[in-house]
């Protein structure tokens, strides 16, 4: 059953990447945490174990074969759609927001799988859907409800941040499946009066008071305008070289708000200027090429889509996170895959990584 | 492996909307590095300007916690400030010479500065680093005065807690503590940044959320060597919400002064709302060391001593109830029929029970006994025969009714259930099947039976108000900074035990024997101002046949005495346990006596200088005796 192939077709380009950048990760976190006070284990070596948990998940997705998903979508969207409802219903709220649901022995937070389940949910749905000349407006209302029903699921949590990258994803995919022009045009003139019904009814004041402050960050200098004035002044000062390693004044006097987990790129572009950042940048945009080079190069329709989609996950986590972290969005707490600390997103990314390797390992094989 | 109709000629080939996503991402990247670009190369300039003028930085305020009260307002917890010393490795000129200095202002190990110095030093320069807290006014004020000889040295006030009453109801308080990583990691503490104070146990812990008060921050602007300079702006904090509790001070007092040295609880208890009026748990500890650095020793100290000083005795100590149960068995046998106000048994002393001998404490025996007299003088052959008649599911179903074998919610957390046993309990407890002659142990309150004090306390208040199983609480209400009320409890009752008003009534008359005629087990407990019905208990921590003279104290009875007064209108009940007291009428009923006197007399009903305390009269020596050997089987 284990084919040699398997091995000699491994694709440790990638994992190579993914490990150079979990390392400058794990780096920046000992520098960004090293302020806080020291109880229990330090923050980079817990990333370190996450990073650890993280390949193992990643190996075990990698060593069965992806089409086995191909049985599994529906099963697995409908699972976490269920969680979904649930957390609505018996979630545990903090900080006014219900995300999560006790399994008992641990919390689970079923809107992070959805990023991957939708993946799944959209390649097998077109992985069997013939497209001529891209899809019609009649056409996308299926997927559209495969995407708006947990979409507003995790909106009402609320968990606006997931539930816009969710939609992207979804987006993205539906770009390469191919979409007309007339019905792009059609949805996206739809789209301002839904977007107006949500920032009237949906958004919550701290959501809506976010996006106010990025616009006009001067509003509130002292709540959360003061994070992105901060965060603008720690990646600036950093100028061409950097400060240095844990010389960066910003982060190392706690100006900066989660400076280890959504802001741990403003902590690195303080200490490592700009040259650092090129170098974060052509790492990143190395591995979203990559995956879509593996998209590519894939011999089936369902790996194809399955390789855009996870792609599309990463790239759009790191363009929320970056755009926040440089004042280009407003705040939304979107981490930087492999980089930002935190199990969840580690997990996240890993599982999507896991996938690639699999598809472009099993490219030979038909 | 795959199945061939998957594969969908494509249209126009994906490979050519893989390279438009390619240019996509190009250009979103693109994007981000010309912003990087503006900020880090055209604008740095600017912004190293603005970071190195940085002078601002925020400061979190912790906001004051808010107050515990009593039931008439008198503080039982408050705050006060307390110092601690700072330095700021950056501002610091001469090392060795400050760290001799502070060790000889402060009375310092001059090591002990020096690691905290060194587990500081990954930390960037500017940070200050605590090297001793809870410094006295006195010595805060000479440092102030040495400022110049102390440069680098910052000096940070911030409230602690003060305990009015000192060890008073320390239990019940609890204590601070900085935040533990699983409690930060925990959801209950979202809110909360490392080196943050919460509470670690009893109301301070449980009530956190709305003593805490919602913690502040100032935005202030230093000089370049990162010294204070002014405020610039302020989000103030808000202090936390004031608790006021049900307990009464001066008979919280009163209970643990009662206790003495004695280990064990008492809880006092208004019948008709089940607001919990005294709540000891003895010995006490000192919740103010647990502010600071505790000493060693101390802890050491607290940690070895068999009383167990740190431990709720009142919550979360179970207890075999022993004798106090009775008044469960007997409501049983009477509600089902078995006795009546009559039926009468015969105690030898002893009861065969198949091949067991199950012993009266009384090895004399008692005679004929009837309700009024097994109840009075506690006769455990009358109980043994009841509880084999009734079976342990029957009595169970009784206890169940009285508010026994559950936590009651009462509003600390870890409160504990207790046992109240089945046959089908045991089978999954222990995987084995009942048998009849654990019946008998239960009967008379032994074997599996477990009860907390604070059960035992709503048990006898349930007989006392006849049938209402009041939530006992500790929390009357949380009021606001500006006295506004935000919640209020009213009495809640729990559910109901509807019983014949004969059997409340049977069983209170016996009550009332147990206190106050000849040969009751409780004359201890008397009060001559007011009526007081009662009942004794001592419960076995092991087994031991024909125990006399000196039994080492771990292995003494537990001393037990459930109370409720005035007798004709019930208005308080109470619940004593004395670890180890032995003799329920000897150790616990005086406790109660003391506890009950408090209450009358903060009511006026008994006037303050009292003539003299507990009787001590003919059948006191009597009343003393209660060994209740309970179900020493051969």
């Amino acid at each position: 059953m284990f084919d040699r192939r398997l091995f000699t077709n491994f694709d440790w380009t990638l994992l190579a990447t993914v490990l150079l950048i979990t390392a400058f990760g794990v780096i920046n976190i000992y520098s960004a945490s090293s302020s806080y006070r020291d109880i229990g284990t330090p923050y980079y070596l817990k990333q370190l174990y996450w990073i650890c948990a993280g390949l193992c998940l990643c190996l075990t997705v990698c060593s069965l074969d992806y089409h086995m998903l191909e049985d599994f979508a529906y099963w697995l969207y409908g699972g976490v759609l269920i969680l979904l409802v649930l957390v609505l219903v018996a979630g545990k709220t903090t900080m006014g927001a219900t995300r999560w649901i006790s399994l008992g022995f641990f919390n689970m937070q079923p809107s992070e799988p959805m990023k991957i389940v939708i993946i799944m949910t959209f390649a097998r749905f077109f992985s069997r859907y013939p497209v001529f000349k891209g899809l019609t407006l009649r056409e996308l209302a299926y997927p559209l409800l495969l995407l708006g029903i947990p979409a507003v699921l995790i909106m009402k949590q609320p968990d606006l941040g997931t539930a816009i990258l969710v939609s992207l994803i979804a987006g993205t995919m539906l770009l390469f499946v191919g979409v007309r022009w007339s019905a792009l045009a059609t949805l996206l003139a739809a789209a301002v009066p839904v977007v107006y019904v949500a920032w009237q009814y949906l958004l919550h004041d701290y959501q809506k008071k976010r996006v106010y402050n990025f616009l006009n960050p001067d509003l509130d200098p002292l709540g959360s305008g003061y994070h992105i004035i901060q965060s603008k002044i720690a990646v600036g000062s950093g100028a061409t070289f950097g400060k240095g390693f844990m010389q960066g004044t910003q982060s190392q006097l706690r100006f900066l708000p989660e400076q280890h987990t959504d802001f741990a790129f403003s902590v690195f572009s303080e200490e490592w200027g700009f040259a650092g950042c090129l170098l974060m940048l052509t790492l990143y945009l190395f591995l979203i090429l990559w995956g879509l080079a593996i998209a590519k190069r894939c011999n089936d329709r369902f790996g194809s889509l399955l390789a855009v989609g996870v792609t599309s996950m990463l790239f759009w986590h790191i363009v929320i996170n970056m755009g926040m972290v440089i004042g280009l969005m407003p705040v939304v707490g979107v981490p930087l895959p492999f980089f930002s600390y935190g199990g969840t997103s580690m997990v996240t990314s890993m599982v999507g990584v896991g996938i690639l390797l699999n598809i472009s390992m099993r490219r030979f094989m038909f | 492996m795959k199945p061939l109709q998957n594969i969908i000629p494509d249209d126009d080939g994906g490979g050519r909307r893989i390279i438009g996503l390619s240019i996509g991402a190009f250009a979103m990247f693109f994007l981000l590095l010309s912003r990087l670009w503006y900020l880090q190369v055209i604008s740095a300039e600017d912004l190293i300007g603005q970071s190195e003028n940085n002078r601002l930085r925020f400061v979190p305020v912790a906001a004051p916690r808010g107050a515990i009260l009593d039931r008439n307002g008198k503080v039982l917890v408050s705050n006060t400030p307390s110092f601690s010393v700072a330095v700021i490795p950056q501002d610091v000129k001469n090392k060795e010479q400050l760290i001799d200095n502070l060790a000889r202002y402060l009375n310092l190990d001059r090591k002990e500065i020096e690691t905290k110095w060194t587990k500081g030093q990954g930390r960037a320069k500017y940070y200050p680093l605590v090297v001793a807290s809870g410094i006295t006014r006195d010595q805060m004020e000479y440092l102030e005065e040495n400022r110049l000889s102390l440069s680098g040295v910052n000096i940070e006030m911030k409230p602690i807690r003060a305990y009015t009453n000192g060890v008073l109801a320390s239990h019940l308080l609890g204590y601070l503590g900085e935040i533990s990583e699983d409690e930060l990691n925990s959801d209950r503490y979202q809110e909360y940044n490392a080196g943050d104070y919460v509470g670690k146990s009893g109301i301070e812990r449980s009530w956190e959320s709305y003593l805490h008060g919602t913690d502040g921050g100032r935005q202030i602007e230093v000089d370049a060597r990162g010294r204070f300079l002014r405020t610039v702006a302020e989000t103030g904090t808000s202090v936390g919400n004031t608790v006021m509790l049900t307990i009464d001070l001066e008979m919280q007092k009163a209970a643990e002064k009662a206790l003495g040295d004695q280990a064990g609880a008492a809880v006092a208890m208004d019948v008709n709302t089940g607001e919990i009026l005294a709540f000891a748990s003895s010995p006490d500890y000192d919740p103010a060391l647990f502010t600071g650095r505790m000493p060693p020793d101390i802890w050491k100290k607290y940690l070895d001593d068999e009383r167990h000083p740190l431990e709720n005795k009142a919550l979360k100590g179970m207890y075999p109830p022993g004798s106090t149960f009775k008044i469960v068995t007997a409501i049983a046998g009477l509600e089902e029929g078995l006795i009546d106000e009559h039926t009468s048994i015969q105690c030898s002393g002893s009861y065969k029970f198949g091949n067991s001998t199950f012993r009266c404490w009384e090895r004399k025996g008692h005679g004929t006994v009837d309700l009024r007299k097994s109840l009075r003088e506690s006769c455990d052959v009358y109980y043994y025969k009841l509880a084999e008649r009734l079976g342990v599911n029957r009595i169970a179903k009784y206890a169940r009714r009285l508010g026994l074998g559950a936590p009651l919610g009462i509003g600390l957390e870890n409160e504990k259930g207790g046992v109240i046993p089945t046959e089908e309990w045991k089978l999954k407890r222990f995987g084995k099947k009942w048998f009849s002659g654990e019946t008998l142990s239960v009967g008379i309150g032994q074997g599996y039976v477990l009860t907390t004090p604070i059960q035992l306390a709503s048990m006898i208040a349930t007989v006392a108000n006849e049938g209402s199983v009041y939530r006992p609480h500790l929390v009357k209400r949380v009021v606001d900074l500006d006295g506004k009320v935000l919640q209020d409890f009213a009495p809640q009752v729990l559910s109901k035990a509807d019983l014949k008003p004969l059997t409340y009534r049977l069983v209170k008359e016996g009550l009332f024997a147990v206190v106050n005629e000849p040969r009751g087990t409780g004359g201890m407990s008397r009060l001559y101002e007011v009526k007081v019905a009662g009942k004794t208990g001592s419960s076995q921590v092991v087994k031991l046949r024909d125990s006399k003279g000196d039994v080492p104290y771990r292995f003494r009875d537990h001393a037990l005495f459930v109370a409720f007064a005035p007798y004709e209108k019930p208005e308080i009940a109470v619940a004593v346990i004395v670890e180890h007291g032995e003799h329920g009428g000897s150790a616990a009923a005086p406790v109660s006596a003391k506890i009950l006197r408090a209450y009358f007399e903060g009511k006026g009903v008994i006037k303050k200088p009292v003539p003299k305390a507990v009787p001590k009269e003919e059948e006191g020596g009597e009343s003393v005796a209660e060994p209740d050997p309970g179900a020493a089987q051969e």
